[in-house]
């Protein structure tokens, strides 16, 4: 039996006074997918997760979470979504604990109710030790996972995350990947907000890539590569006449530049390399082509504030 | 099923208040009792030597009464502004607890029951206080108590007003100097209305504080109260427009 969607966006729009960041753009989420909103800043995705819950009114189209449409059955939405917001909102004066009691009765679950399940959580999240801690006690990467654990405190059929390991050393990154990671593999529908690309590829089923408020792409991660790159890349760096020479009598392959690193995109390394190391002094990574590579072809290399 | 749903959010924004407050509960009884301890001995005991009585009361009774309103009105005020603020904006207490079920108009109800909650916390300190250094007429003053908790939902539902268009702290300097203080001096708190020129005698009646201090003095000192009807009005009223239009501006602040 086929599910029924779980988010469908028909010409959704967002207008803030004269500026429109949201343009009339087209979506479904499938029950059971991991899927991420990639883009740059002020690209319009945390806009469209307000507008999923219902905290941003709809200024075109159709937007529908569980067949409901939106803003009219907001609260619904968020008694079976969880939340993992871009900053953290956990409560400083409460321990990590009654933060998630304090939480659970604003969607009237009463302690008895919830006394197994937040022990689950807190397990979960490997914060079983820290009960009793106070926030401000507890490391970024710890702030995280109980953000996490609220989310998960009314059992929600989708985890909305902004930008979930933003901020996070590489240890703290891993374990909320793990745990998100288990998430999926639980059933549950996840929709993210990222600009870490490996965390997309990591992660997603599908991704979304914006701009400017519109989708400029949206598929699997390596559907994607395979469509916009090349399979393989040399990243060029060192002394710019360096790089330069090098490139100029580079044959069969694409050349973009960032900074002060050239990119080679090519389906034919071998012969590359052959010539690269032909010139001493010049330093190259190969790699595969990823999904970084066709986020930066599709929204372009200028820099965003 | 719209209202039930308004309850029960309203009482979950409370009882976080509350257990904020229970926390900090020891330094904020200390302030509860302490000031009107020093007012009323300070005030009422060595001003009301040179006093005697003032409309008919030991000055002592006069002051506590005026006291007790007028502390209703400041707590409220103070929660209404500063903490609300605070939970709104820079410790996004409120981005977290919108992001469940509850509404803005829920969250609204639970913060102005939480002020009044305070107002009538600290009210029974001072009418403690002011009965132990006897200053208060009978048991009818226990009718003060739902009356505080009245004046506190006025006055918290003004203040949130300020707080839906504040951008920080500073702003509520001019609600309390332009409003909050100058009901303080000129409502009757600590000299009657009576005294003050007949043009602003008559511009004090369309301020809250005046309503309330009319209906605690006499519940207080122990004589009849008057026009029962009008101050319960006005204060209902305030309390009503206050609470709607500032739901109404702080929906227009978050829900962009």
């Amino acid at each position: 039996m086929e599910m029924a969607t779980i988010v469908r966006a028909r010409g959704l729009t967002k207008c803030f006074k004269s500026t429109t960041v949201v343009h009339g753009i087209d979506f479904d989420i499938q029950p059971g997918r991991c899927v991420g909103f990639l883009g740059p800043n002020g690209a319009g995705k945390t806009t469209i997760l307000r507008m999923i819950l219902g905290l941003s009114p709809i200024s075109g189209g159709s937007l529908s979470v569980f067949g409901r449409a939106l803003p009219a059955a907001g609260r619904y939405v968020r008694a079976h979504a969880g939340v993992v917001s871009q900053e953290d909102t956990l409560d400083p004066d409460f321990t990590v604990l009654e933060n998630l009691y304090i939480y659970a009765a604003y969607f009237g679950l009463a302690k008895a109710d919830v006394a197994q399940r937040i022990h689950e959580l807190i397990d979960f999240v490997e914060l079983a030790d820290r009960g009793d801690a106070r926030i401000p006690t507890l490391s970024g990467g710890m702030r995280r996972r109980l953000s996490i654990a609220r989310a998960l405190i009314n059992d929600p059929q989708i985890i909305i995350l902004d930008e979930p390991t933003t901020g996070l050393d590489p240890q703290a990154r891993h374990m909320i990947w793990s745990r998100l990671q288990d998430l999926q593999r639980a059933g549950k529908t996840l929709l993210l907000t990222t600009h870490y690309m490996e965390e997309a590829e990591r992660l997603c089923d599908d991704v979304l890539v914006m701009d400017h408020g519109r989708i400029l792409e949206q598929g699997a991660p390596a559907a994607l590569v395979e469509r916009h790159v090349e399979p393989e890349v040399l990243e060029l760096r060192g002394a710019p006449d360096l790089i330069e020479d090098a490139v100029d009598g580079a044959t069969d392959c694409r050349v973009e530049r960032i900074g002060d690193t050239a990119y080679c995109y090519t389906r034919d390394a071998k012969a590359l390399l052959d010539q690269f190391e032909q010139r001493p002094g010049l330093t190259y990574l190969h790699r595969p082509g990823n999904l970084e590579d066709v986020f930066l072809k599709v929204t372009g290399r200028d820099l965003r504030d | 099923m719209a209202m039930a749903q308004t309850a029960r959010g309203a009482v979950s924004v409370w009882r976080r208040n509350a257990l904020v407050w229970r926390r900090l509960m020891g330094p904020s009884l200390l302030i509860n009792f302490g000031e009107p301890f020093l007012y009323l001995l300070g005030l009422g005991y060595g001003l009301g030597l040179f006093i005697g009585k003032m409309a008919g009361m030991p000055y002592l009774t006069f002051l506590a009464s005026g006291i007790l309103a007028s502390s209703a009105m400041n707590t409220a005020t103070f929660e209404a502004l500063y903490s609300v603020y605070t939970r709104m904006i820079p410790q996004r207490t409120y981005e977290a607890i919108l992001a469940t079920p509850l509404e803005i108009q829920d969250v609204m109800a639970g913060e102005v029951l939480w002020c009044a909650t305070k107002s009538l916390i600290n009210g029974s300190a001072i009418l403690l206080v002011a009965a132990l250094l006897g200053a208060v007429q009978g048991w009818q003053a226990l009718l003060v108590l739902p009356l505080l908790f009245l004046i506190g939902i006025c006055f918290a539902g003004l203040a949130l007003i300020m707080t839906a268009f504040a951008q920080g702290y500073d702003f509520f300097n001019y609600y309390m100097t332009l409003f909050i203080t100058p009901m303080f001096i000129v409502c009757g708190v600590f000299y009657p209305i009576s005294s003050l020129p007949e043009a602003l005698q008559s511009f004090v009646q369309i301020l809250p504080l005046t309503h309330a201090v009319a209906l605690v003095r006499p519940l207080v000192a122990g004589g009849p109260v008057t026009d029962v009807a009008l101050h319960l009005g006005v204060l209902v009223a305030y309390a009503v427009a206050g609470l709607s239009i500032a739901t109404v501006m702080v929906r227009r602040r978050l829900r962009v």
